[in-house]
């Protein structure tokens, strides 16, 4: 079965969720591109959706529509091209909406799993749990026939423990979108010595389709873009209490945010990171990666205890940040969390952010927000400018950020050491692409 | 009509701020003045420099597309909304695409020369930002013949028409030199766009404006021979002013030095249905000006002054050809040569052009007679032109679709 067949039939198992939803799109987009192809004019193309939450599908296909208008206006060079021959279709706006309705109609939502028993690929993006995603596996493959393939969104567990536990054969591959899957570009691939090649091609060729970037990763817990992850939130997490002596937890999480985010030219704070995440999907990696990775300490007690008080983060339905770690207003953090008596206490400028502010220092000549260096063709030379001048400044901002630097190159480096990645390069372009840094971790600067 | 037989002036211009990204306070996700707001406010902003409002005798307002973009139609009857001497007085809404501008010009300018009125309010507005970029150009492509041009068109519709000419003109004079001449329009409209407190492009705070312009068209994401700084963006906005007889200034108690007059016009509309002929000239905008020369006994050598309708930098090098003052093919090599910018010999869109003020399309000519009531007046503020008293004419051209509705004025200061 090629390509273009297995995608007649697809489904997304936990559609509803924030990868699946996504993943859901892509899908769904790339299927309505094959059926607009001449040559598959009367062939059905079905991608079924199926969460457990009735009431979520209802906002997935409001997600979906919005998206795909978005998409759509877009892609309008290319879908002008599409609908050439329609013609009927003649302003941008008409081929936009037959694109949302090309793409919409595709798709059958449902929490029924028997739905999917003739999907001849299905994709599972349901929680970060390893019994619930064998369970279901297994479940899905006991009516679905023996030459579908399964693809898994897993971003932690290893694939050769889900596979050998569903009896899957080597028909399941990682597969591992980054968050959002329509937004970002990377995808790490994850096969095992068991996975079937017609899957590893599969996957190939979608990553071609989807316009993603493979970068692939070998199957230890958390894999690269995760162990990365986790372990730099956990090593801000360790340093925040060492500075809570000093300045306060809520002052010392306030730190280290502000500093991983603007001395080292990150999109976010490191906080905000796992906000945005989710504190619970934080803390499952972390569970899940000190589970199967022995030797090293992977859990925080700091990030159990947010755990516990359901001090969540993540996104409501409309995409605007739920309160974690910090406080949202608009997305913008204006806040952060004192685990002492469960509020929040709000930044002040004039206040206690600016004394500490004051005390990390003036930042360094030749300072650029992430977001103005993004774009910048010259990024590189002033990126070195400016962590040059990090290094001969002496302010305790400065101090903090090149440790963080170091660590944040040292985790790099032990994920090629212990195999996690082929190459230095692959972390970095994990990285680049998954996370949007505008440098890998391991580079020169430091 | 070989010569005017009367006096026309015009006088008391005024252009709103050209809204749009670029802009800093704009922020697409808030309220924004609207159509009525814009024609109150330039319309306010002439009334505020003449005496006796109620002797204007009528009003033409200039628009293209508030009907779609607003849903809006009977402009004409907004204009009473601008001050209530404006009530019951007969006012018309013209229509010509990106070339309204020009026709609310000539139209006015008949109602004088007829006699009918001695006072005519002139207004030109455009609200597009009322929907994104890839529906304004559906609405947009409105300038293009819409049965044989639309469905074969491109997304981006009318960048695409210029970028055919572009594309021609590359491989007839070479895509370096094409593009250096661009590149340079793009940067001197810019420069100038700074010093004009209106101008759209007046925050534009890139480094090397010649890099950016030198940008190689990416025709996956846009159109194939134009890259996003070759084009004017999509504006807010209107621009005003008077139209008077001599009897008519009198009566608005306005000094002749503060008016300019007009010695020469023309106006061209070529087939909508046909395509060029030649896509390396501006033909239409060739016989308007034409037309403007002859009416004045002018020529080329005569303009010290150059408004010129770049809603694309290629259309701004195609211009120059067209109204003689570069040759065939050397318009790019015109601008290499530092003719255009504000201290040469043809100080041309001083106050940006379309590129850099911005082009609120059915106000676009309306906002160029402004521009030259303030050059020729001395009241252009930090861009104001230093004129060379043997070169004392002002010549704009107003221009709608592709080469189709063209209106070319040749002014000079009033005597």
């Amino acid at each position: 079965m090629n390509f273009d067949e297995r995608m007649q039939n697809a489904a997304v198992i936990g559609a509803a969720g924030k990868m699946g939803s996504g993943i859901a799109l892509l899908l769904a987009q790339e299927m309505a591109r094959l059926k607009n192809l001449p040559e598959n004019k009367d062939k059905d193309y079905r991608l079924y959706l199926i969460d457990i939450h009735p009431d979520h599908l209802a906002g997935l296909l409001q997600y979906l529509k919005t998206q795909l208008v978005k998409a759509g206006e877009k892609a309008c060079v290319m879908l002008r091209q599409m609908y050439k021959d329609r013609e009927d279709l003649i302003e941008n706006q008409d081929c936009i909406n037959q694109y949302v309705e090309d793409s919409l109609s595709v798709i059958r939502t449902g929490t029924d799993l028997s739905a999917v028993k003739d999907s001849k690929v299905i994709f599972e993006a349901v929680l970060e749990n390893k019994d619930l995603k064998v369970n279901l596996l297994k479940k899905i493959d006991s009516f679905c026939g023996k030459d579908t393939l399964y693809l898994t969104n897993t971003s932690s567990i290893p694939i050769t423990i889900l596979n050998k536990e569903s009896n899957l054969g080597g028909r399941l591959i990682g597969f591992h979108f980054y968050n959002p899957p329509a937004v970002q570009r990377l995808a790490e691939l994850i096969s095992t010595d068991a996975t079937i090649q017609e899957l590893k091609d599969f996957s190939l060729e979608l990553a071609k389709r989807l316009n993603k970037k493979i970068v692939p990763s070998n199957d230890i817990a958390g894999f690269i873009g995760n162990g990365h992850f986790l372990r730099d939130g956990l090593y801000a997490l360790r340093e925040a209490k060492k500075l809570a002596n000093d300045y306060t937890l809520p002052g010392a999480l306030y730190i280290m945010n502000k500093i991983s985010q603007d001395l080292l030219i990150r999109p976010m704070g490191i906080f905000q990171l796992i906000d945005y995440v989710g504190v619970d999907v934080f803390q499952s990696i972390s569970e899940t990666s000190a589970h199967y990775i022995k030797g090293e300490d992977l859990t925080d007690d700091l990030l159990k205890r947010m755990y516990d008080k359901k001090v969540l983060g993540g996104q409501r339905s409309d995409g605007s940040q739920k309160d974690g770690f910090l406080k949202y207003d608009k997305n913008r953090p204006v806040g952060v969390y004192n685990l002492d008596n469960g509020e929040y206490k709000l930044f002040d400028p004039k206040g206690w952010t600016g004394d500490i502010d004051k005390k990390l220092g003036d930042y360094p000549s030749g300072f650029s927000p992430w977001k103005n260096l993004l774009m910048d063709p010259k990024k590189g030379d002033k990126l070195s400018v400016f962590f040059r001048n990090l290094k001969a400044s002496n302010t305790l901002g400065a101090e903090l950020a090149l440790a963080y630097l170091k660590n944040s190159k040292e985790i790099g480096q032990k994920l090629v050491k212990t195999g996690v990645a082929k190459t230095t390069e692959d972390v970095n372009n994990v990285l680049l692409n998954g996370f949007y840094h505008i440098y890998g971790p391991i580079n020169d600067y430091i | 009509m070989a010569k005017l037989r009367k006096k026309i002036y015009l006088t008391a211009g005024y252009n709103t701020i050209s809204f749009g990204s670029g802009r800093k306070e704009f922020n697409p996700k808030k309220p924004r003045p609207g159509l009525e707001e814009y024609i109150q406010e330039a319309g306010r902003g002439v009334i505020a420099q003449i005496n006796n409002p109620e002797n204007i005798d009528e009003g033409i307002i200039s628009n293209f597309m508030a009907a779609r973009f607003n849903k809006q139609g009977n402009l004409a009857a907004l204009i009473p909304t601008i001050h209530p001497s404006l009530e019951y007085k007969p006012h018309t809404r013209v229509e010509g695409a990106c070339g309204s501008g020009g026709l609310a010009l000539l139209t006015s300018l008949k109602s004088i020369a007829s006699e009918l009125s001695d006072v005519v309010l002139t207004i030109g507005v455009e609200v597009q930002n009322t929907v994104k970029a890839i529906y304004g150009a559906d609405i947009l492509a409105g300038a293009g013949h819409y049965l044989t041009e639309r469905k074969n068109g491109h997304a981006y519709f009318f960048p695409a028409k210029f970028s055919d000419r572009a594309g021609v003109c590359y491989d007839k004079f070479g895509y370096d030199y094409m593009r250096k001449g661009m590149a340079l329009w793009y940067k001197q409209a810019i420069e100038n766009a700074r010093k004009n407190p209106k101008a759209q492009e007046y925050h534009n705070s890139i480094e090397d404006l010649y890099a950016a312009g030198m940008t190689p068209p990416n025709p996956k994401a846009f159109v194939d021979h134009l890259n996003i700084y070759d084009c004017s963006k999509v504006s807010d906005g209107a621009s005003a002013l008077i139209f008077a007889s001599e009897e008519g200034l009198k009566k608005i108690g306005v000094g002749k030095k503060d008016a300019i007059e007009v010695v020469g016009f023309g106006t061209a509309v070529a087939d909508l249905t046909k395509a060029p002929e030649d896509m390396t000239v501006m033909s239409t905008t060739k016989r308007a000006v034409e037309k403007a020369y002859k009416m004045a006994g002018l020529g080329p050598k005569d303009i010290g002054i150059l408004e010129v309708h770049d809603c694309f930098t290629v259309g701004g090098l195609l211009a120059l050809e067209a109204a003689g003052f570069a040759k065939y093919g050397e318009g790019s090599a015109f601008v290499q040569a530092g003719k255009t910018n504000l201290k040469s010999e043809l100080p041309t869109n001083p106050g940006g052009g379309l590129v850099g003020f911005g082009h609120y399309v059915g106000g676009t000519g309306v906002r160029q007679a402004v521009d030259c009531v303030h050059q020729l007046t001395g009241k252009a503020g930090d861009y104001q032109v230093k004129l060379n008293p043997n070169k004392p004419y002002a010549l704009m051209i107003s221009m709608g679709g592709n080469d189709k509705t063209v209106t070319a004025m040749i002014f000079k200061k009033a005597e």
